[in-house]
């Protein structure tokens, strides 16, 4: 009786994912930081999983970015939305996946919102008629990205060329999941395995041959919290957490990180450079710290990718001891070009944290 | 390096590595300590803690992390008026306990 309990509040967090036909929107700030991850994902699920996914050059920011530093109402970023919805609709889709843990908070809130308040969707619809004449459907289902990585994690492993799976001992990777605030935490019951237990990534390693590793901080903000870093004055409290989050992980030893995130894979990446120049500490035995990615990069090594095609290269901490472990062939020459040969230039040396 | 901002400490308690054989005193003397919920009664009527910043809810929860020298630096604040024993939903007498924390962490943590 009691497993049929458990059992019934589980599944209230599993999602019953559409498999094809999705509108693809991107993240204001991913292509920045990890420039291959949105590319690979259109190149798995177009050209390796032959699914169809729809984007348009017109789509905007949701508007979540300049809401969460407390810089625009909400009302707006609904009405930017709205206008999204708008380009979804005349496209002829009715699902609609986000690139971004933030946008798809967003667009959550924003459809609860409408559901609890009718007046204020009404009004929105006026306010996007007025603005550009245009009119939208609401989706008949919103996902985040990773949602569908996950959706399609056992034909990645089918065609997969490399496993997490330490070559040199035959052991699986030890993997740390780091799942974006706004994924779930806001709305549990739209994501994967709801706030507490999120799954998304756990079955992607699972499926990939990685082991998770569970610490004290598994839940915790990777430190980004918009304001706590957009706001100078308050960005002590974004490495602070950060910081937090590898004092709990390091004596797992962790051999990587995989977010879902755009904000999260940055600050845990970036922060273990400036970590190692005010406390003199890296998180990994070799001084190399712990490899960052986002699972679209994951996805993309264990199809067998070039690393420097799908851009590790821009990464702070060095992915090739990672990469030897797993056995991937990587050209260390290649590591500063381009796609198109073109030197990226190389970049000045940190002083504590060890690069390749 | 300075990049203008530093790392804070963690504010994380190990209790694993907390010695509270004072608090287990303290429960001996007095077994009220555990009946606290920490609902925060006493600390809203307390008039020491408009201007001192003593809060007996604070005090306690110190003292069970293991806090000691914090809880007994809080505790000065207290002028022992008796207006949160009045309001404990939990009918704490907390004068006395406040009593019994001086007497126990009294010498030791100051």
């Amino acid at each position: 009786m009691i497993y049929q309990g458990k059992q019934k509040i589980w599944s209230e967090y599993q999602k019953e994912i559409p498999d094809d036909h999705w509108f693809y929107v991107r993240s204001c700030i991913r292509q920045n930081f990890f420039p291959a991850s949105e590319k690979m994902f259109l190149e798995i699920c177009r050209n390796v999983l032959g699914k169809d996914f729809y984007e348009t050059e017109h789509h905007t920011t949701c508007g979540g970015i300049a809401y969460h530093c407390d810089t625009i109402p909400q009302e707006t970023v609904m009405t930017i939305v709205a206008r999204q919805f708008a380009l979804m609709t005349e496209a002829g889709y009715s699902n609609y996946v986000a690139s971004c843990i933030t946008s798809f908070g967003n667009y959550i809130e924003i459809l609860e919102t409408w559901k609890e308040f009718p007046e204020l969707e009404t009004r929105i619809r006026e306010l996007l008629w007025k603005a550009c004449r245009r009119e939208f459907r609401k989706p008949d289902y919103v996902a985040h990205a990773s949602d569908l990585i996950y959706k399609y994690r056992n034909e990645i492993a089918a065609r997969a060329k490399y496993r997490l799976v330490n070559r040199h001992t035959g052991e699986p990777l030890r993997v740390v999941e780091h799942i974006g605030c706004h994924y779930s935490k806001m709305f549990p019951s739209k994501g994967v395995g709801g706030a507490e237990y999120p799954y998304v990534l756990c079955g992607m390693i699972e499926s990939w041959g990685g082991n998770v590793i569970d610490y004290p901080e598994r839940r915790h903000c990777c430190g980004y919290g918009f304001r706590q870093y957009h706001v100078k004055a308050n960005r002590g409290y974004s490495i602070s957490n950060t910081h937090k989050k590898f004092e709990s992980m390091e004596p797992y030893q962790p051999d990587m990180i995989i977010t879902n995130c755009p904000g999260c894979p940055y600050f845990l990446d970036r922060w273990q450079y400036a970590i190692s120049e005010m406390e003199g500490k890296t998180y990994s035995k070799d001084g190399y710290g712990i490899p960052v990615f986002t699972y679209e990069e994951v996805a993309s090594l264990v199809l067998g990718y070039d690393p420097w095609d799908i851009g590790l290269q821009l990464h702070q901490v060095a992915v090739e001891p990672l990469l030897d472990k797993i056995g991937i062939e990587y050209d260390p020459a290649r590591k500063y070009e381009g796609i198109d040969r073109k030197s990226l230039s190389r970049p000045e040396l940190p002083g504590i944290l060890k690069c390749c | 390096m300075d990049f203008g901002f530093s790392i804070s400490r963690s504010s994380t308690v190990n209790l694993d590595s907390v010695a509270l054989e004072n608090f287990t005193k303290l429960q001996a003397l007095e077994p009220d300590a555990l009946k606290c919920i920490s609902c925060g009664s006493c600390t809203a009527t307390c008039p020491a803690g408009k201007f001192s910043g003593m809060s007996l809810r604070k005090v306690i929860h110190n003292l069970q992390r293991g806090r000691e020298k914090e809880a007994v630096e809080m505790l000065q604040g207290c002028m022992l008026c008796g207006k949160c024993s009045m309001v404990c939903p939990r009918a704490i007498n907390t004068r006395h306990l406040i009593m019994s924390i001086h007497k126990i962490y009294g010498e030791e943590a100051r």
